[in-house]
């Protein structure tokens, strides 16, 4: 029997922790089941200060979805509030009448805003910052308002403040202290940071206790203890907050702050209770950032799923990177010295909202304010986390005089300047620059810069500077598990809705899949998975295809277009040279050359000539353009090599002559060999075979010699050209259904294994060989060669004439409808 | 201002762009598939890429050389750093003309 586990919250802390129990198998262990008083998934806190300034929608803030509780077998009670626990019985009652047994039991339930004493909260227009839901209702409220008060600058009230003034309120910050974010900063920091915020445009009013929020029925400003009144149409509260401790105490437990906890995050009371995240207290301290919560949930997962049932948790060092209002900030260990013999090292530049403060004692960092000048932070988060000893020369710890000690060429350390994506000429400072702007997600992060998005190889660095920059608000774009970013929804997830509402256009799929909303970065990739699915009964919509496709030829840099004739195997002859060479001539090709493929290339064809190119040519379409087979690049095998052992051009042949045209999730390029020399490149091809001796094929998959070189996986050895064809055309299949878009098949069979493909294509263990087989022989039988095709009739001009002119003087909007 | 016919609207294919010289204008005009009928300059901002023959869907159109993405409303960019595209004023009379007003 399984245990069964309950976490009481679904914050940042519990819904880690569960992904970190199933993420070590946890999921056979344990029942799991959740409590979350809020209606929602899981989504990251973190990101609301955005939501409320604009910067992302709502939806892009989540995590995990509603679905992905019901994929992985989590039970969530979503919307429902835990109203007390009963340890003695093992059981936790939700407020609508839900009962669940335990054997383990994990309080995570955060904390909740601490609203002061002060009259009149109960007032509309007044709210605290803590959910999706206050910040709804704050986004709201703004509508025609102009000025509003935000109570307490500590980080949270700025990040409020900034929401506001970006929604293009007047905003004052009311503050009881003597300097902003006193938690964090000391005086002087607090004081430069003062002076940036109201050269951003922020009212600051410290030492302002509020006494009253004025207002009949809604709110109008704000008295305060000095007598002071300040008008205002709104107030947000974020005045601290208080760890949600009351259901622990009702149950027995012991409580100080938080919920106490020993190493083993387990209450000293009962072993089967644990709290982690903000509402827990360890060794006397509550952490309200997210990477001490990440640490706890780290520990406990490996205690609960048994990896590590002697786990422990020691505390974390807080070292935060943080942005307040956009000014970056770090700051780590203590923020005074305490001891008699600490050394403080500072450097203020207030002008330029500039300081820098650290505390060393021992010859070690205890301590660190960083304000604006995020590029010492790195450098010295990494010294104060591992303990380093510092530098004699102190300023190095502030400046980085010296690039050597720990700084070896990170990425980090690069000038603004360093080109990263080399194929499309971004830069650190960009990469960095659109992650100031509030993105978060690498899929997000590569669309706004394109870096990445050409040969991809620079990805990782991109990440890095992500994480660099972004620290722990970094989020998983969720579509990077989608098919097309377009469509929410896996490809298997989306393969099973097409089929079962029979979608067989690019539109319907938006229309119900998408709620109507059309993604035109996704159209490509549904035309592309359409076809595969239905081959005949795919509904064509040209206007999903890139233009390659729409007119069956290269678009190359200078808007002409390159046209390649298909020439089976790499083998062709006198008469097809001299057409070739003809329609050279005839429509002024710039340049004609053989491809990597073998094939023959024309390159600078004018967009209206293409059709006139083609019947010249009077040769099929090569597909040198689409995501499709392209060609099967041959030796001259045992017909001529001398060394040859089997008929590699023949076989070349056939297999072009089969599955020309078959669209798949990426490009394929394949090859045959006549012998183990591999003249023909196949083994680095997405497909390649190799005769060896005594008449057999080796068949090998997932090979690139492209912006990575990777050789083939042996998928199997078979006996004769049919069998060839046959296994090629079965993992063709199952690649172009399982396949992500724009995945080649190397990154595929990474992702997938060898060992599956080979038991689904050679061994049929899901014994879907047959389905797999009539569907390509489906797709082979649709097969049009696209240069017959009948298209659009203004498709090819290059550009139209109007009818003619309208000599009329007009005002905007003065003629016609809409 | 001058308006010019442009012709049949069906000329532009659904959820296509085609390329038009009106005068010393070249003028990307787009006929989306909800309805909408845009006008931009024809040629991208980043390196002259054909804009007609980009992908169109929502009121955007994604530039068929290097798929920078622009609003058709605005002409603004939506990815990377890009000058914005000049948009005109276009409509379709009761004849089923496309008018450019440039
Ligand atoms: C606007 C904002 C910005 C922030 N920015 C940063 C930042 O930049 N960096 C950083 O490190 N941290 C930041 N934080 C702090 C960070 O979000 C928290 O430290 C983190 O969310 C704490 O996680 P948790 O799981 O302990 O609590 P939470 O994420 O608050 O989750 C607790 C959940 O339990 C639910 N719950 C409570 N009681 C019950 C009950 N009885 N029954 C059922 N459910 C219950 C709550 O409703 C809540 O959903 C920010 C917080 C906010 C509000
Ligand atoms: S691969 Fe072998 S058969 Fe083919 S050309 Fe090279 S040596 Fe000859
Ligand atoms: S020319 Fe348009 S994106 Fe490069």
């Amino acid at each position: 029997m399984k245990r069964k586990l309950v976490v009481i919250g679904n914050g940042m802390a519990g819904a880690r922790l569960v992904e970190e129990i199933l993420l070590r198998g946890g999921g056979e262990r344990f029942e799991i089941v959740m409590f979350g008083d809020e209606p929602y998934g899981n989504y990251n806190r973190i990101l609301l200060s955005n939501v409320l300034a604009g910067a992302h929608d709502p939806k892009d803030i989540f995590i995990n979805p509603l679905k992905w509780y019901e994929d992985n077998h989590v039970k969530l009670h979503a919307g429902v509030r835990v109203a007390s626990v009963d340890r003695a019985a093992r059981l936790v009652h939700g407020d609508n009448g839900v009962v669940e047994t335990y054997d383990d039991l994990v309080f995570a339930m955060g904390s909740s805003a601490f609203v002061p004493r002060m009259a009149g909260t109960e007032k509309d227009g007044v709210f605290v910052f803590r959910t999706l839901d206050d910040c709804d209702s704050i986004i709201k409220y703004t509508a025609g308002r102009k000025t509003a008060a935000v109570i307490g600058g500590g980080l949270l009230g700025l990040e409020a403040a900034r929401g506001l003034m970006e929604r293009g309120l007047q905003v004052h910050v009311v503050h009881l202290m003597n300097h902003l974010m006193e938690m964090q900063l000391d005086r002087m920091a607090g004081a430069i940071l003062r002076s940036t915020m109201v050269r951003m445009g922020l009212q600051i009013h410290l030492e302002k206790a509020t006494s009253e929020i004025l207002g009949n029925g809604s709110v109008t400003g704000l008295r305060f203890q000095d007598g002071g009144i300040l008008d205002c149409d709104m107030v947000v509260i974020s005045a601290g907050i208080r760890p949600n401790t009351q259901l622990a105490k009702e149950a027995g437990l012991t409580v100080a702050r938080g919920i106490v906890v020993g190493d083993d995050l387990a209450s000293p009371d009962d072993p089967n209770v644990f709290a982690i995240g903000e509402c827990s207290e360890h060794d006397g301290k509550t952490y309200g950032l997210v990477a001490p919560l990440w640490d706890q949930a780290r520990v406990l997962a490996e205690r609960l799923s048994a990896r590590r049932p002697q786990a422990t948790y020691h505390g974390s060092k807080v070292a935060t990177k943080l942005k307040v209002m956009g000014v970056d900030l770090a700051v780590m260990g203590d923020r005074e010295s305490s001891e008699p013999d600490d050394e403080e090292v500072t450097y203020a530049e207030a002008k330029r909202g500039v300081y820098k403060k650290v505390i060393v004692r021992d010859g070690r960092i205890v301590g660190a304010i960083l304000l604006g000048d995020p590029a010492a932070a790195p450098g010295l988060v990494q010294a104060f986390d591992r303990g380093a000893e510092v530098p004699d020369n102190r300023a190095e710890l502030l400046f980085q005089l010296d690039a050597g000690a720990a700084n070896t060429t990170r990425i980090e350390d690069l000038p603004d300047d360093t080109q990263i994506c080399n194929c499309n000429g971004v830069s650190k400072g960009d990469i960095l620059g659109a992650v100031r702007n509030g993105v978060r997600s690498l899929k997000v992060l590569c669309d706004t810069t394109r870096a990445g998005m050409g040969c991809g190889t620079c990805k990782k660095q991109v990440e890095c500077l992500l994480e660099f920059a972004a620290g722990d608000s970094k989020v998983e774009d969720p579509s990077v598990h989608y098919y097309v970013p377009g469509v929410p929804m896996t490809k298997p997830d989306l393969v099973e809705e097409i089929r079962a509402r029979g979608l067989k256009s690019v539109s319907s799929v938006f229309r119900e899949l998408a709620s109507g909303k059309e993604d035109p970065a996704s159209k490509p990739g549904l035309a592309s998975l359409l076809k595969t699915l239905w081959a005949e009964e795919y509904v064509d919509e040209r206007d999903a295809r890139f233009i390659n496709d729409r007119v069956h030829a290269n678009i190359q840099r200078d808007a002409t277009f390159s046209v390649i004739p298909r020439i089976y195997g790499g083998v062709t002859s006198a008469e097809q040279l001299r057409a070739i060479a003809d329609a050279a001539d005839k429509y002024d090709a710039k340049m004609v050359k053989i491809t990597g493929g073998q094939r023959i290339d024309l390159l600078g064809i004018k967009k209206e000539d293409l059709p006139n190119v083609w019947r010249d040519l009077g040769m099929p379409s090569g597909h040198a353009y689409s995501k499709a087979f392209r060609t099967c690049k041959t030796c001259v095998g045992s017909e001529f090599c001398r060394y040859g052992v089997g008929h590699s051009t023949e076989l070349g042949i056939k297999i072009e002559e089969r599955f020309q045209g078959i669209e798949s999730p990426h490009k394929m390029k394949l090859a045959t060999a006549g012998c183990p020399r591999n003249c023909s490149e196949a083994t680095t091809k997405d497909i390649g075979a190799v005769a060896i001796e005594g008449g057999l094929w080796e068949i090998y998959v997932g090979g690139a010699a492209g912006a990575r070189v990777r050789k083939g996986d042996l998928l199997c050895t078979v006996s004769s050209h049919d069998e060839v064809l046959h296994y090629t055309g079965r993992f063709m299949q199952y690649y172009r259904e399982n396949g992500k878009y724009l995945e080649r098949t190397y990154d595929f069979l990474e992702r997938v294994g060898i060992e599956k493909v080979r038991a689904v294509v050679v061994d049929d263990a899901e014994g879907i060989g047959e389905r797999l087989d009539a569907a390509m022989a489906a797709s082979v039988a649709a097969y049009v060669d696209p240069w017959k095709e009948t298209p659009h009739e203004t498709q090819f001009s290059e550009a139209l004439e109007p009818r003619g002119e309208l000599v009329q003087l007009r005002t905007a909007r003065a003629v016609g409808e809409r | 201002m001058t308006t010019w016919n442009l012709g049949p609207v069906d000329r532009i294919a659904l959820g296509e762009g085609r390329a038009y010289r009106a005068g010393e204008h070249e003028v990307a005009v787009f006929r989306t598939r909800t309805g909408g009928v845009f006008a931009t300059q024809a040629r991208c901002p980043h390196k002259q890429g054909p804009l007609a023959d980009g992908i169109v869907g929502a009121h955007q159109v994604i530039c068929p050389l290097h798929a920078y993405t622009f609003d058709l409303h605005t002409g603004c960019p939506k990815n990377g750093t890009c000058e914005a595209l000049r948009t005109y004023e276009v409509e379709v009379n009761s004849a089923g003309d496309v008018l450019l007003h440039v």
